[in-house]
Order: structure tokens, then sequence, then C-alpha cells
């Protein structure tokens, strides 16, 4: 789609303030009822889109992403807009710097529609624990639309952006990409600077993109990578060209389909059949279809639950009432007589999110003097067991195929009362950042539930840095649809 | 099974001030998370090292040098400050 607008863009088929145009008027029509938006930025995009047509007037090389509305996950920072996190605590924060994705971006000319919404903190599965708002899913507006980018996700299948950016730290790229039917794609741990992303469990989260096709997150994936000085796990270069990559050839793949991942109670037969039609697509395809097992697999959402919130209770630390955003101080006036603690104490009780305390409150005990052995470094033994696993399996293939969740869309409210429950979704996507390998969600197919298709992902893992590979044998499956 | 005040020894550690009624909740939902992860005991671990970091990256440095920011990026952090005097965040006393 991107190629496709550019196209028309650089032949003057259509303006760039045209297209951004067309596109807010989608988001008036349609988000009022899926809020997928938190924020927009609608004079300074328009002000951009005029500055690339006169770039293509003045017939200046222009790049893919050049003139091309997106919208970004508002843990994303941009300069002079708010960045909320979907949490109260930081209502009137207004970022002062670029995320070094934004400035990549902005080297592009991208057009950034506005923030979208996500589970406070990018801590749901739904966006149910946004602060502010529940997006639904534009297939079925009873549902959820998955999460934590459930705005982004949102916005891209309901075309109110082009592409959009999120974050995936346990699969809150790739799981909502599989719930609204678009592209999620989560690149290997280090391969994209988290500078000025919002941090919620830095040895997890990647920015991520979600696009229409596989295509789409490639071009994006090409820009956004990179070494950074900003974030010192960015260890490798960014000079892939990645929408170079989709070859179409995968006769010589192996592709490893984990049978753990089958015989999980539960997963939907529904979801389970379109996955296995997936893999006989492959097979017919020339892939070589080949059973493995993972069996350190099923310690994976166990040990993201020990490593995420110890992660997360040191990351929110910051969120104190002193530095920015929400802070108690204000509404108790000048008059009272509170120390510094007390801002502290009543900040974070009032302006943080349930889901967002829990998991502080977790992470605080399993840190706590006494505990650490048990649970902290307990789980990252766990790690290095699965890493080990992984490595060994892609000694024999060079793709793991699996479902992206056990489950479709959800109802709105269905899973708020039971937050375990809830964690569960994330069942197939955590996995890969346990073990910080790329992963993929492209859709596979439908499920028809109550007049309604639903739509389900199909995921694929690489290799480390790997991303050519993954790429192309999701494109080749998309293209044979 | 944690108890009604290790919760709020917790909350206390995490800077959270909750109600008794909070702490129940709370008591109820980390147990069951708890109870949960216990299933990390099964795995066996013996001669394993814990993992420091997933891509093997280690000490990754760079130059040590300062980049100026523009006063409009010096401006921004002050105007988040909730409180402030001129251009200093201003605290509450600590006693």
């Amino acid at each position: 789609m991107i190629r496709e607008l550019h196209q028309k863009l650089i032949n003057q088929k259509i303006t760039s303030e045209k297209l951004t145009e067309d596109y807010f008027s989608r988001i008036e029509k349609k988000d009022p009822e899926i809020k997928a938006y938190l924020s927009l930025n609608k004079e300074f995009s328009l002000d951009k889109a005029r500055a690339v047509d006169k770039k293509i007037k003045n017939g200046e090389e222009l790049d893919l992403l050049a003139g091309i509305p997106c919208g970004i996950k508002d843990n994303i920072c941009i300069e002079g807009l708010p960045a909320t996190a979907g949490s109260k605590i930081l209502e009137n924060y207004i970022s002062p710097y670029d995320a070094t994705v934004i400035k990549k971006l902005k080297e592009s000319d991208s057009i950034f529609l506005g923030k979208t919404n996500l589970d406070e903190f990018a801590m749901g599965s739904s966006t149910e624990n946004s602060a502010y708002q529940t997006t639904k899913n534009p297939r079925d507006t009873s549902r959820v639309p998955g999460g934590s980018s459930g705005g982004s996700a949102a916005a891209v299948a309901a075309e109110m952006c082009v592409y959009a950016l999120g974050s995936d730290t346990g699969g809150s790229v790739r799981q909502p990409a599989s719930f609204c039917g678009v592209v999620g794609l989560k690149p290997t741990y280090g391969l994209v600077s988290r500078f000025g992303l919002i941090a919620m469990a830095s040895s997890l989260d990647q920015i991520s993109p979600i696009a229409k096709s596989v295509e789409d997150a490639a071009i994006v994936l090409t820009r956004i990578a990179g070494k950074d000085r900003k974030d010192a796990t960015t260890i490798k270069s960014g000079d892939t060209i990645y929408e170079n990559c989709l070859t179409g050839d995968i006769k010589k793949l192996k592709i490893g389909v984990p049978k753990e991942y089958f015989s999980e109670g539960g997963l939907d037969p529904k979801v389970r059949k379109l996955a296995e039609e997936a893999i006989k697509k492959y097979e017919k395809m020339g892939a070589e279809i080949i059973e493995i097992s993972l069996p350190s697999g099923e310690y994976a959402l166990a040990t993201y639950y020990i490593i995420m919130p110890c992660e997360v209770s040191s990351n929110l630390a910051r969120f104190d009432g002193i530095r920015f955003g929400q802070s108690i101080e204000k509404e108790m006036g000048l008059n009272e007589n509170l120390i510094l603690q007390d801002i502290y104490f009543k900040s974070r009780a009032k302006y943080l999110g349930k889901e967002v305390k829990r998991r502080i409150m977790l992470g605080t005990y399993a840190l706590s003097a006494g505990y650490y052995d048990r649970y902290y470094a307990k789980a990252q033994k766990v790690r290095a067991l699965i890493k080990k696993e992984f490595e060994e399996t892609f000694e024999k293939v060079d793709l793991i195929l699996g479902p992206t969740a056990p489950t479709p869309a959800f109802k709105i409210g269905e899973k708020t009362e039971n937050p375990l429950e809830m964690y569960l979704s994330d069942i197939y996507t955590v996995t890969a950042n346990i073990a910080g390998i790329p992963a993929i969600s492209i859709p596979c197919g439908n499920v028809r539930i109550k007049e309604k298709d639903l739509p389900v992902g199909l995921q694929l893992m690489g290799k480390w840095f790997d991303e050519e590979t993954l790429l192309s044998a999701a494109h080749t499956l998309e293209q044979s649809a | 099974m944690l108890s009604k005040q290790q919760v709020q020894k917790i909350a206390n550690l995490a800077r959270i001030e909750i109600t008794g009624e909070e702490a129940e909740k709370y008591l109820k939902e980390l147990s069951d998370i708890l109870g949960f992860v216990e299933k990390l005991n099964e795995a066996d671990t013996d001669g394993i090292e814990p993992i420091a970091h997933i891509t093997d990256a280690k000490n990754e440095t760079r130059e040590d040098k300062i980049i100026e920011y523009s006063e409009e990026t010096k401006t921004g952090i002050i105007k988040n400050f909730p409180e402030k005097k001129d251009r200093f965040d201003k605290v509450k006393a600590v006693f």
C-alpha cells in the first residue's frame, strides 16, 4: 500500500495534503465510535503535508514514507505533543524531545496524524486498562482490538492511518494485529532504538510497526532500525533494506511447528484449523515442515510474569509527582502540611491505574530482600534455558510457526475481572520477547462468530537479526492468499 | 500465600498509599499470580547461569561527550515540572 501511495504522490496523481485530509475526515467519521486516537495533530500534519507537496513539485527525491500519514502509540515521544502512555499520571505531559524512531521517520518526511490509545503504560491485552478510553475492534465493535497497541492496530484496520508504530513487550503488537486483521512485526531485541519509548520492561520492549501488508511493515522497519548511541542495547547497524528481501523463494526453507503450540488446552479449534491450513500452504509451496518440541516454552509465561513486573517496578519509580506529570501537590494546595514522601505515596496512589499498581507491587515483592533468588534470579535462569532451547532449534529450522493468539478477539469486559485469564491471551507471543527473537503476526483467515468475520493471525518467529527470512516467508504466504 | 501485613510492606516499598480494602484485594490477586509463577520451580536450572543480556551484548560503550540540547528542549523539560521556582523544580521538605 505504501509503495502505491508513493507512486501516486510522486506522479502527482494525489497530493499529500489531500491524502492527509482524507485520513482526517475518516478519523472524524469513524473514531468517535472506534476510539483509536487519544490526540490528533491536524494543523501540524497538514503543514508538513504541504511541505512534502512542495518538494514533489520541485522534483526533489523523496523517501517511500514521505507524505504518508501514520499513527503513533502514545508511549512514544514526539516533541511538542502529549505522550500520556494511557495514564492519568502523564495527563499534562508534553514531550520535550523526539524518540529516535520519530527522528528517523521525520527524516523520511512522515506525517504523524496523532497518538493512539493503549493499555496504561502498555500493560494489558485489550486497551481496557487505558485510563482514557477502550478502543473497539473495527471488525466487531462489541469486541476488544487486543492490546496493548490496540489503538494502533484498530487505526490501521479502520484505515485511519496507513501504518502505525506500537511497542511489543509480550505480544502487544502481534496480538492486536491478530485481533484486527493486520500485520504486526516485533523486531529482534536490539534492532530498533528504544530511546523515547516510555519504558515498561526494558529487556523485553521493542518498538514495532503495524501495517496493512508485510511489505509495508518491512518498509517501516528499514527506516526505524539501526544503532543508536542513546540506546546501548542497539547492536546492529541499520543498513538492510528489508523491503528488497521479499524474494518469494521459500523452496529451501525449513519451518518448525512446535507440537506444544497445538496441544494447548486453551487453543480455539477454529484458530488451530486456520494455522494448520497455513502449514499446508507452505508445504505446497515447497517449504519443508518439521515437527519440533519446545518443552521449556511452558515456563515462558511464568518467566515473563516475574521479569516484566520486576522491570516495571524499577522503570515506573520515576512517576513520583516530582519531575513531570500529575502531582498531588497541585490538588492539595500549599497549606497542606505535606512532606516529600507524601507526594510520592499520594500521587502514585491517585494517578496510577489498578493493573499498573498490581504489577509494580508484584515486581517490588519479587525483588525485595529474601525473595530475589526465588523469583528474579530463578526467572533469569529459566530465560537462559529458553534461549538455549531456541538456539538448538534454530540449528534445525529457519522459522517457527504457530498461532498468534489462542482465540479471536474476545468481548469487551469478558476478561477484566480476572488478571490471570487476561495474561493467558499472551501465551504464544511472550516467548519471542523472552528469547529476544523477531516475530510477525499476519492474517491467515477469519472465523465466523455471530455473523461477524473475526480475523485470526498466524505467527512466525525467526532467528536473531534474521528479519529477512522472516519477512520473506510471511510475504510469500500473504501473496498466496 | 501473602499476609495483609506483607502487602502493606510491599506497598510501602513501592511508595503507593493503599487502603485496608485495597490491601485485601491485592492480597488475593498477588497470591494468585505468585501461585501461577510457582511453576518455574519445576524447571530444572541446575548448572544454568542467569542470563544478563539476551543478545549477548557486553559493555557497549560510547564516547563520553556532552551533547548540547536546544533552549527549547530545556524549557520543555522545565515546563513539565509540577511545581517550579524560576528554572528549578520545587519539592517539599524531606522531613
